[in-house]
């Protein structure tokens, strides 16, 4: 009889479930439990930066899926992003549709551009592709800019709250479940569409594109596919986004929002879902830690004081997607790895 | 002369001016592209940095601009070594997006050290030249532009020369070919690579200074190497002379469409017309005018 050692499968079945061991299912329950009692117990302010991070999430995963999967480079997601959240709410001002047919419809909007910007991509690679799509965002941000009539232009926009059943959902602790919710369900769908015949297609492209076209992947299909998913998650997060924030504006979706959300998947490990969420969450929290930070060194030198703003932010992630890409390019999800590899295995080394 | 053609002249040698510049921009692009194969999204902030160096050595420490701009083209090129050094280095042999991150991360990474430093407002910059400008039949030429014009025109033959003339060039274009072979003969192929992020470095002090005279110093300089992307595609990423072409022939359309469409689609149009070349180039003919065209082969 085989000794059962690690992670033991006996059919096919155990190997491709979600749960696969019954340590996953006890932490993914106390994972769960801390999220629902958080804002019972928590801080408000804990309340706030989940939210802030499930935005972040969801379009990380969405640019995940189309640079981490796919191989595909977007410097111009926030296009996207800003795409679905004018989507929304134009519907919700203008026709006062429900959230749920909005966000779906900013999610089939976005897709379709995402779609008609992939099409060039057939032919472009790597920094062409990064130029294509920045400039898409400098597009994208000069018409939210000057077509006043769907925008509002620099006035910006205000969005009505969303309102399930008459209850209407305007602040941070009534939104938190609703946010959780569509966050998990679409995480959830990421995670199954990258097990999928699709997801493997993509990781083929993503490896040797040559080589999975004469394996039978349609690249044209397929790459057109992930620009349209990735651009989806982008549109959803820009309607979430619209609902969460009430007022949006073209200040909000600049290059510096495309390269966050790139960095999200670079400190959190691309080519990983759980790498996504880690990125959003870091990326999330980072500033807070930056602020305590630059106060700190304002005690110590008095010319930093008041100096703080969103410079310090920026800057920080320069330097952070510079040291993970020199010593980590795996990201945290990596470290995550070494360190769950190394409880398991526990004493031995591996 | 009409006042129609006065208006179209005018507008045009303004944009050949300005189209010099994106010039010698694209020329640090396409000479990092040729020996390294990678696009340096972090000119911009070389160019920014450098016209506030040199503002600094004009306004603080009261050094005459014509010693300023030497002084100031060593230092920047000297912070290209540097980023060559410490960033660029440990990246050697990691996949294309992994070096394109790291370029962008460096240029967030600087242009918001300068952000913190400079603050966000805009500085005048002391112009060495007279306010005036030269008539020539109806057509005003200001100095400054003149003045861009030649000096972009002059680093350009220099960097020609350097090419085809010198060892360094020629183990820079060898390098640029294969890098293999060259460092079986002797090259030292690192130093190569950090001695082009060093000249084009250099070149965008130049372009930077005469830049900040043109238009108006502040931290936001940096974006204008953006729009000095499509020039360099435009003229084919690894040719010099099709960053010339390319870099003249986007100021030369931005500046025409600024003029004659501003009017119809309101504000804002200049900005946007290098991205729409950008975006209509690289449907229609990737590897630009002068570019070689990729082949893939299994």
């Amino acid at each position: 009889m085989p000794i059962r050692s690690k992670t033991f499968n006996e059919s096919y079945y155990e190997d491709i479930k979600l749960f696969r061991t019954i340590w996953i299912k006890f932490w993914a329950v106390i994972f769960v439990a801390a999220l629902v009692l958080l804002p019972y117990f928590g801080d408000p302010y804990f309340v706030y930066l989940v939210n802030l991070s499930c935005l972040a999430a969801v379009a990380a995963v969405g640019l995940n899926i189309l640079t981490g999967y796919t191989g595909l480079i977007s410097l111009g997601h926030a296009a996207f992003v800003a795409i679905g959240a004018y989507t929304t709410a134009n519907l919700a001002n203008h026709l006062g549709t429900p959230f749920w047919i909005n966000l779906p419809a900013a999610g089939l909007i976005a897709a379709v551009a995402g779609a008609i910007v992939g099409i060039p991509c057939l032919r472009l690679k790597g920094l062409y592709l990064a130029m294509i799509t920045m400039s898409f965002g400098v597009l994208v941000e000069y018409v939210v800019i000057t077509w006043e009539g769907l925008t509002g232009g620099v006035r910006g926009m205000s969005v009505p709250a969303i309102s399930i059943l008459g209850y209407k959902l305007s602040s941070d602790e009534q939104l938190y479940f609703f946010l959780i919710v569509i966050t998990a369900l679409l995480l959830f769908a990421a995670n199954n569409i990258t097990r999928t015949r699709v997801g493997r297609a993509f990781v083929a492209i993503r490896d040797r594109d040559v080589a999975a076209e004469a394996i039978g992947v349609n690249l044209t299909y397929y790459k057109v596919l992930s620009f349209a998913i990735s651009s989806f998650y982008a549109g959803v997060a820009g309607g979430l986004y619209a609902y969460t924030i009430r007022h949006i504006h073209p200040d909000h979706f600049t290059l510096l929002l495309s390269i966050q959300y790139i960095t999200m998947i670079i400190v959190g490990g691309m080519g990983s879902i759980v790498g996504s969420i880690f990125g959003a969450v870091f990326i999330v929290v980072v500033p807070e830690f930056i602020k305590l930070f630059a106060q700190a060194s304002a005690r110590v030198f008095p010319v930093l004081e008041g100096r703080y703003d969103e410079e310090w932010n920026i800057a920080a992630f320069g330097l952070l997607i510079i040291l993970f890409l020199i010593f980590e390019p795996g990201g945290l999800y990596s470290i995550w790895n070494r360190i769950k590899i190394g409880f398991k295995n526990w004493p031995f080394t591996y | 002369m009409e006042s129609s053609l006065l208006y179209f002249l005018g507008l045009s040698v303004s944009g050949l001016a300005v189209g010099s510049l994106y010039a010698l921009i694209a020329l640090g692009f396409v000479l990092i592209y040729k020996a390294t194969k990678i696009v340096n999204f972090a000119q911009g902030e070389a160019i920014m940095v450098a016209a506030f160096i040199c503002y600094y050595l004009v306004t603080l420490f009261q050094i005459s601009f014509w010693i300023a701009l030497p002084l100031t083209m060593l230092l920047t090129g000297l912070l290209g070594v540097l980023s060559e050094r410490l960033v660029l280095r440990p990246m050697l042999g990691e996949p294309v997006f992994s070096v394109v991150m790291v370029t962008i991360g460096l240029s967030i990474f600087l242009r918001s050290l300068a952000g913190i430093f400079f603050g966000h407002h805009n500085y005048v910059f002391p112009s060495p030249f007279p306010a005036e400008g030269l008539r020539v039949g109806g057509v005003v030429l200001s100095y400054t532009h003149l003045w861009s014009m030649l000096a972009s025109f002059v680093l350009m033959l220099a960097f020609f020369i350097f090419f085809k003339f010198t060892n360094m060039g020629l183990s820079m274009r060898g390098t640029a070919n294969d890098q293999d072979t060259v460092a079986l003969m002797g090259v030292n192929v690192r130093r190569v690579f950090a001695l082009t992020w060093g000249l084009a470095f250099l070149i965008a002090a130049v372009a930077g200074i005469f830049l900040a005279n043109v238009m108006v110093l502040n931290v936001g300089l940096a974006f204008v190497a953006i729009s000095a992307f499509p020039a360099m595609i435009l003229g084919g990423m690894e040719s010099v002379p099709g960053a010339i072409i390319g870099g003249l022939a986007i100021g030369l359309i931005e500046n025409l469409a600024g003029g004659y469409l501003d009017q119809m689609i309101g504000g804002g149009v200049k900005d946007v017309t290098p991205f729409v070349v950008l975006f209509v180039i690289l449907m229609i003919r990737p590897y630009g005018l002068f570019g070689q065209e990729e082949i893939e082969r299994v």
